[in-house]
């Protein structure tokens, strides 16, 4: 299989609205055929002369390598500000210049483990291509999905097609339990036997599960959530403080080191900040620049 | 929309495309001479192996490196990035590898690609540059030395030597001293200082053998649902198209009052007429910043626009361009 990402001429083939959030579909040649699930693709946003100068990330929910289209990948975003509203409105063959796949991917286990996924929101998007690989391995597969409320929900019914069982909690109870993802999880990890996690939504959503598996002794893979301007490793932007194989926590890139990292990796207590023992943190304030 | 299962053999040729004129693009920038003008901007494209994977970073003039410190250094906490109307904002804290790991890693990866490394450095004291600069010497792959003095001055209570003749020129003495004789030295001048002529000449007196600029403008951005700044760091550095119009100032002003000393210009460079705005105004060489961040490919992109505009424009060699702006109107 080809490696590395591309930057390709892509366009827009569709887009539709689901609950809260749309689906967009690209025809993006190349780049689905290099893509597992866990990668994400950024895309550029606003057409030609837009005063939008970064890139959009999105995680990839699904893709097709096959069809007349050359390869389409398929998104699912909140409108959040001026980027994801272009995106929203753009017309069918909209062009739009995308690059990826980036990231490093889930790990994929070598034994057929019993596997627990869990999504917040939108968030929920590439734990489906994840579930049908780890399916094609012979695990087992339980699905854990929360949400604000049911609009925020996504892939209920299609976790069911893919899953052993299917948990969903909501904030305000309006589908599935009234609660967060963790009220429910350590019980399904109980009833599943659960081997390992993995997990895709909110940074605090994230942590929390980290905890609810590490209390468990079971890997916790998660793929994060930080704002970036490039996507490709460039920028420095989208660090966070993660503890090394040799124990020294460092400021690593979300979009190269992740956006998949092991929960008991990161230090979630220490996200927003550089913690005192990072490397090359600065000894005291560190002066303006 | 063209589809890779369709295999059908083409039995009509498409048209050849007609011979074009072609521009000579070689520059020089004091002692050395690049091959092409365009570079990448320090601080956007790392040490070039992350754009490696969407283009041979050996097309390019050269790869000026993020800028290099003494010890690694973790940077500040996030948010480090706002964008704003045509730019962003960063407050990115000069993170970094130190410069052990800088000469082990990343010189000797730009070297085998075939990459020309211009080599920004950033240091906090006189001291600090001077030792960065006698690391470098002997170091093999450094094409020229970037001096990157919009840095605090920790023992100037934090006052930014480009904003300072005198410290900016210490520093700019200091590394020109350590360096070796053919790999010019180039001082990276802020935009936020009154008067950037006056420490233009400063460091040119210093010894810099040419003028980077234009360096991130100083800016801030509030967030208006948390009514605090978007910045953990609070400020942060403009860049992006937004700004091009104060590189083209500060390039001109610069290049009428010192028309010997070659520039690197940058500052909203996103396609090669910017790219050719900054040369008319004097740059001898243009570095690409914040446009790889929206679009990996564009330094090289940039080369080719900015060749096609050459070529429009009936230059036969770039040097023609460089300045063309200041000509006697006829």
């Amino acid at each position: 299989m080809a490696e590395g990402p591309l930057q390709v001429r892509g366009e827009v083939l569709a887009t539709r609205r689901v609950g809260a959030y749309r689906h967009l579909t690209l025809v993006a040649p190349g780049i689905a055929a290099r893509t597992r699930p866990g990668h994400f693709v950024a895309l550029a946003v606003g057409g030609p002369d837009t005063a939008l100068t970064l890139r959009r990330a999105f995680s990839i929910y699904q893709v097709s390598t096959q069809g007349v289209f050359g390869g389409t990948v398929e998104l699912i975003f909140a409108v959040q500000g001026a980027g994801t509203a272009w995106l929203a409105a753009a017309a069918s063959r909209t062009p739009v210049d995308v690059v990826g796949p980036l990231g490093k991917p889930f790990a994929l286990p070598r034994d057929r483990v019993s596997a627990t996924l869990v999504g917040g929101g939108y968030g929920s998007a590439p734990l489906f291509g994840l579930a049908r690989s780890l399916r094609s391995r012979g695990c087992r597969v339980d699905v854990v999905l929360g949400a604000a409320s049911a609009d925020r929900l996504f892939g209920a019914l299609e976790a069911k097609r893919v899953a052993t069982t299917v948990e969903v909690t909501t904030d305000d109870g309006s589908a599935g339990t009234r609660g967060w993802v963790t009220d429910v999880l350590p019980a399904v990890m109980e009833r599943a036997g659960t081997e390992v996690v993995y997990a895709c939504g909110p940074m605090g959503m994230l942590r929390s599960i980290s905890e609810v598996a590490a209390a468990a002794g079971v890997p916790a893979q998660c793929a994060v959530e930080e704002s970036m301007a490039c996507g490709i490793g460039v920028c420095m932007t989208c660090v966070l403080p993660v503890v090394g194989e040799d124990g020294l926590t460092r400021m690593v890139r979300s979009c190269v080191e992740g956006p998949v990292f092991l929960g008991d990796r990161v230090r979630w207590d220490a996200l927003g900040t550089v913690p005192a023992d990072a490397v090359g943190a600065p000894p005291m304030s560190d002066p303006d620049e | 929309m063209s589809d890779p299962d369709d295999i059908t053999v083409r039995t009509v040729q498409p048209p050849r495309p007609p011979q074009r004129a072609r521009c000579d693009l070689t520059t020089h920038l004091g002692a050395i001479e690049l091959p092409n003008p365009v570079l990448t901007a320090s601080g956007c494209a790392a040490a070039g192996r992350e754009l490696d994977r969407f283009f041979d970073v050996a097309e390019l003039g050269a790869v000026v490196t993020k800028s290099i410190m003494l010890k690694a250094r973790s940077g500040r906490p996030t948010p480090r990035m706002a964008e704003t109307a045509s730019g962003m904002l960063n407050s990115i804290g000069l993170q970094g590898p130190g410069i052990d790991a800088f000469l082990e890693h990343d010189l000797p990866y730009l070297r085998e690609r075939g990459a020309r490394a211009v080599v920004s450095i950033a240091g906090g004291s006189v001291a600090e540059y001077t030792e960065l600069a006698r690391r470098l010497r002997g170091a093999a792959g450094v094409s020229a030395i970037e001096v990157n003095i919009s840095c605090p001055n920790v023992s100037n209570r934090g006052l930014v030597f480009a904003r300072d003749p005198a410290a900016a020129a210490a520093v700019v003495t200091a590394v020109r001293r350590q360096s070796a004789p053919s790999v010019p030295v180039f001082a990276k001048l802020s935009p936020d200082v009154t008067d950037i002529v006056s420490i233009a000449h400063s460091c040119v007196a210093a010894g810099a053998d040419g003028l980077s600029m234009i360096n991130t403008l100083l800016g801030m951005a509030l967030d208006l649902d948390t009514m605090r700044p978007v910045l953990a760091g609070v400020t942060g550095g403009l860049s992006g198209p937004a700004i091009k119009p104060v590189a083209v100032r500060c390039i001109w002003a610069v290049h009428a009052a010192l028309p010997d000393v070659p520039i690197i210009g940058m500052g909203g460079v996103r396609s090669g007429l910017d790219a050719l705005e900054l040369v008319l105004a004097g740059a001898s060489a243009v570095s690409v910043g914040t446009a790889i961040f929206g679009d990996p490919g564009a330094p090289l992109r940039i080369r080719h626009e900015l060749e096609t505009a050459l070529v429009d424009r009936g230059f036969a060699r770039f040097s023609d361009a460089v300045g063309y702006g200041h000509r006697e109107q006829t």
